[in-house]
C-alpha cells in the first residue's frame, strides 16, 4: 500500500554559528551575515517520509513557504530523495507569525493528496514546536508529536513511539495524520550523488526570472517574458521546475496571512551577548576561596 | 479567536497526570496569581480528566480565586483533540484575557492546538510573564501580557504581545518561575462545567506508555555544581556531589562527563540537555564549549574552576578559579559548612 508524504520544511538562519558579529547594534539578528541552511529537524521529517516511500511505495513532497532563496532546501529534497517540490513564495506571507504560517501551508496541504504529513518537531530559529500542530488543527487530522520512531504501518493505521520527556508513549491512529518528527529518530540521508547531478539544474520560475534578466541586461521586459517562459517549459519537460505558488493561488484568505494574520507581534528585542563578564579571579588559597563564599553568602546567592 | 475583554480572568492549565498535579501548573499559579493582581482580575485554574475535582482544592492553595473543572470518562488520558476541544468551548464561554500552559511535552502538543482553534496568539517557551504597554501607530495598548522568550538558539530575547485576538496565550518553561508558598486555608470557588466530548475526539489509541522520574530537577534548582570531563573519573565525581550536597544544589553535568560515564544523563545541562538558569552555576573541570554555554550562560553568577587558565568557560564566569580542582573543592565545602 503506497502512501502520499507531504513534508513542510524551512530554510532557517544556522543559530549555531551566531557571534558578534551576526548581530546588529540594536541587537537584533543580522540575518544575512548568518549561513541559511536546512532545519535539522525537518531533515528527520524527509528522512522518515523517504523510508516510507522506500518500504510502501508512494510519492514525497517536500514544500517550503519563504523567500525566493528558500529554493536551495527543496534543491537539497531533491538530492535526498524528494519527488516533488514546491515553494511558497509571496510578499503577503512577510511577517507571518506560527498562525499564519500554519494557515498558509494547510491552504498548499489541501491542494495535494495525502496521508501523512511530516514535519520537524521545531525550527531551531524561533523552537516553538507550534506550526505542525497548528497545521494539524487546521487540516482537521490528528497529530503524532515528538515521533521517535515509527513501528507500522498497515492498513491505513499507524503505530509510533512517542518521546515525552520523562518516558515513552506507544500510540495508535489512522490516516490521515500530521507527525512531528524528533532528530534522535533518524539519522538523515546525505544527497544522493546520481540525484545531485541531475536536480542541481531544478529552479523554481522567479529564480529563471532573474537569471534571464541577469543574462540579458539589454532585452525588453516582453522579450525577458517570453525567454522566461521558454525556460520553464524547457525545465517541465524534463521535470526539473520547482513549483512555485503564491496566496493568490492557494486561494488564500489574506486576513489570515502575513501580519494582518498574526496575532503575535514584537513588542522588543534584545540581544544576549556573550561578552566578557565584570569578573573577579580569586586565588586558589584557603583564604580566597573562604573570601569567595563568605561574598556570595552576604549578597545571598548562597541561601 | 475572542475581543478584547479587559475584565476577563488570567488562566492556567493545571497539567495531571493520572489524578496527579504536575508541578509547572503550581508555579504557574504563583505567576498567574501576580499577573491577576495587577490586573484586578482573578486567577484560575482549568482542570480535566476524569474525576479530577478533588485535586482542585489544592490549587486554590498555591493562588487559584477559581477552578473550572471538567471531568468526563473520555477525558481520564490526555489527548491533543479532546484537550483542546474542551478548552476551546470553555474559553469561548468565559473569555479570559490570559491563558498559560506549562511548556512540558504535554503543554507544547496541546497549546497549539487550542491557538489554531481559537485563531489566538500563543508565545512558546517563555521565561517570564509581566504586565506593560505597547504603543502601535500612536495608539497605546495598555495592560498587555508581555511574553518574554529566548529566540536565536538563546541569542536574543524577545518580548512579544497580542493586543486584538484575544485570550493572550503562552507556555513557560519548567522551573522558570518560582513554586509559590501553598496556603492551606486559601478557599476557591470550584466550577463545575460540562465537557463535551465524543468518541471521536479520541483519535489516537495509548498502546503503551512508560513513563520514569528524572533522577535530578535541574530546571528548580537554585543553584548547580556541574562537572566535565576534567574531573577526571567517576569516583572522583563525587567531589561534585560532595559540593552540591554542602550548597543543597543539583549536581550538573557536560555531555563529555555523561558519555564518559561519570553520571546519568538526566544531569546533563547544555544544548541537548537540560538548560538552567540558576543564581549559581558552579562548573569544576569544564572547559566551556558553547554548546555547554548555551545551558547555562543565563545563570546569575557563575564560578568557574579549571586548571588552565585559558578555557573558554572563563570568559563568562564571575568568579575564576584558575587551580588543581581537587584542592578547591574541597576547600570550598569546607568554607561552605563553616558560614552556613
Amino acid at each position: 500500500m503506497a502512501y502520499n508524504c507531504i513534508v513542510p520544511i524551512k530554510q532557517v538562519p544556522d543559530t549555531k554559528r551566531i557571534t558578534g558579529e551576526t548581530m546588529n547594534d540594536d541587537g537584533t539578528v543580522n540575518r544575512g551575515a548568518l549561513p541559511a541552511i536546512f532545519n535539522p529537524e525537518d531533515l528527520n521529517a524527509l528522512e522518515l517520509a523517504l523510508q516510507i516511500k522506500e518500504r510502501f511505495g508512494g510519492k514525497v513532497t517536500a514544500i517550503t513557504m519563504g523567500l525566493p532563496a528558500a529554493s536551495a532546501i527543496l534543491r537539497e529534497s531533491l538530492y535526498r530523495g524528494a519527488d516533488d517540490a514546491i515553494l511558497i513564495t509571496d510578499k503577503r506571507c512577510a511577517a507571518s507569525d506560527t498562525l499564519a504560517t500554519s494557515y498558509i501551508l494547510s491552504c498548499a496541504v489541501k491542494k495535494l493528496e495525502f496521508d501523512i504529513v511530516l514535519c520537524g518537531r521545531q525550527a531551531i530559529d524561533g523552537d516553538t514546536a507550534q506550526v505542525g500542530p497548528q497545521l494539524a488543527e487546521k487540516l482537521s487530522v490528528p497529530q503524532i508529536t515528538y515521533l521517535e520512531e515509527l513501528l507500522s504501518l498497515e492498513n491505513r493505521s499507524i503505530v509510533a513511539k512517542r518521546n515525552i520527556g520523562s518516558g515513552w508513549q506507544e500510540v495508535k491512529c489512522k490516516l490521515p495524520v500530521l507527525l512531528t518528527v524528533i532528530g534522535e529518530a533518524n539519522e538523515p540521508r546525505v544527497s544522493v550523488a546520481r540525484r545531485l547531478m541531475k536536480y542541481k539544474r531544478a529552479r523554481t520560475p522567479i529564480e529563471i526570472e532573474m537569471q534571464v534578466k541577469q543574462d540579458n541586461p539589454d532585452a525588453g521586459d516582453s522579450e525577458l517574458k517570453q525567454l522566461a517562459q521558454k525556460k520553464v517549459d524547457e525545465l517541465e519537460e524534463k521535470g526539473l521546475l520547482i513549483k512555485q505558488w503564491d496566496l493568490d493561488f492557494l486561494g488564500a484568505d489574506l486576513q489570515w496571512c502575513g501580519r494582518d494574520g498574526s496575532p503575535t507581534k514584537v513588542h522588543r528585542i534584545q540581544s544576549v551577548i556573550l561578552t566578557a563578564r565584570e569578573s573577579k579571579t580569586v586565588e586558589p588559597t584557603e583564604q580566597g576561596i573562604a573570601d569567595m563564599v563568605h561574598e556570595l553568602i552576604k549578597d545571598k546567592t548562597i541561601s | 479567536m475572542i475581543s478584547v475583554n479587559r475584565k476577563g480572568e488570567v488562566w492556567v492549565f493545571a497539567e495531571q497526570h493520572g489524578g496527579k498535579l504536575e508541578d509547572i501548573g503550581l508555579e504557574l499559579l504563583g505567576r498567574a496569581r501576580m499577573l491577576a493582581d495587577s490586573l484586578g482580575v482573578k486567577a484560575a485554574a482549568v482542570l480535566i480528566g476524569d474525576e479530577v475535582k478533588a485535586l482542585a482544592e489544592r490549587l486554590c492553595h498555591y493562588g487559584a480565586d477559581k477552578v473550572y473543572v471538567l471531568e468526563h470518562p473520555l477525558l481520564e488520558h490526555y489527548q491533543a483533540n479532546s484537550y483542546s476541544r474542551v478548552i476551546y468551548d470553555l474559553v469561548h464561554k468565559n473569555k479570559p484575557q490570559i491563558m498559560i500552559y506549562g511548556a512540558t511535552p504535554c503543554g507544547r502538543d496541546l497549546a497549539p492546538r487550542v491557538a489554531s482553534a481559537t485563531k489566538a496568539g500563543l508565545t512558546a517557551d517563555c521565561t517570564d510573564l509581566q504586565i506593560g504597554d505597547h504603543t502601535n501607530k500612536d495608539v497605546v495598548h495598555k495592560n498587555l501580557l508581555l511574553q518574554i522568550r529566548p529566540a536565536f538558539g538563546g541569542n536574543i530575547i524577545a518580548t512579544i504581545i497580542n493586543y486584538d485576538r484575544w485570550p493572550q496565550m503562552a507556555t513557560v518553561r519548567e522551573g522558570v518561575m518560582p513554586m509559590p508558598e501553598p496556603v492551606a486555608s486559601r478557599r476557591g470557588q470550584i466550577v463545575v462545567e460540562k465537557a463535551h466530548v465524543a468518541h471521536d475526539d479520541l483519535p489516537l489509541e495509548i498502546l503503551n506508555e512508560h513513563k520514569r522520574e528524572k533522577k535530578v530537577n535541574l530546571k528548580a534548582s537554585r543553584m548547580v555544581v556541574s562537572g566535565g570531563a576534567g574531573v577526571g573519573s567517576k569516583e572522583n565525581f563525587r567531589l561534585i556531589w560532595d559540593l552540591a550536597n554542602a550548597l543543597g544544589a543539583a549536581p550538573g553535568a557536560t555531555r563529555a562527563a555523561v558519555d564518559l560515564g561519570f553520571i546519568d544523563r538526566d544531569h546533563q545541562v547544555g544544548q541537548t540537555g537540560t538548560t538552567v538558569r540558576p543564581s549559581l552555576y558552579i562548573a569544576v573541570g569544564i572547559s566551556g564549549a558553547i554548546q555547554h554555554q548555551a545551558g547555562m550562560s543565563g545563570s546569575q553568577k557563575i564560578i568557574a574552576i579549571n586548571n588552565d587558565p585559558e578555557a573558554p568557560i572563563f570568559d563568562i564566569a564571575h568568579y575564576k578559579i584558575v587551580g588543581d580542582l581537587n584542592e578547591v573543592v574541597p576547600r570550598m565545602i569546607k568554607a561552605i559548612k563553616a558560614r552556613v
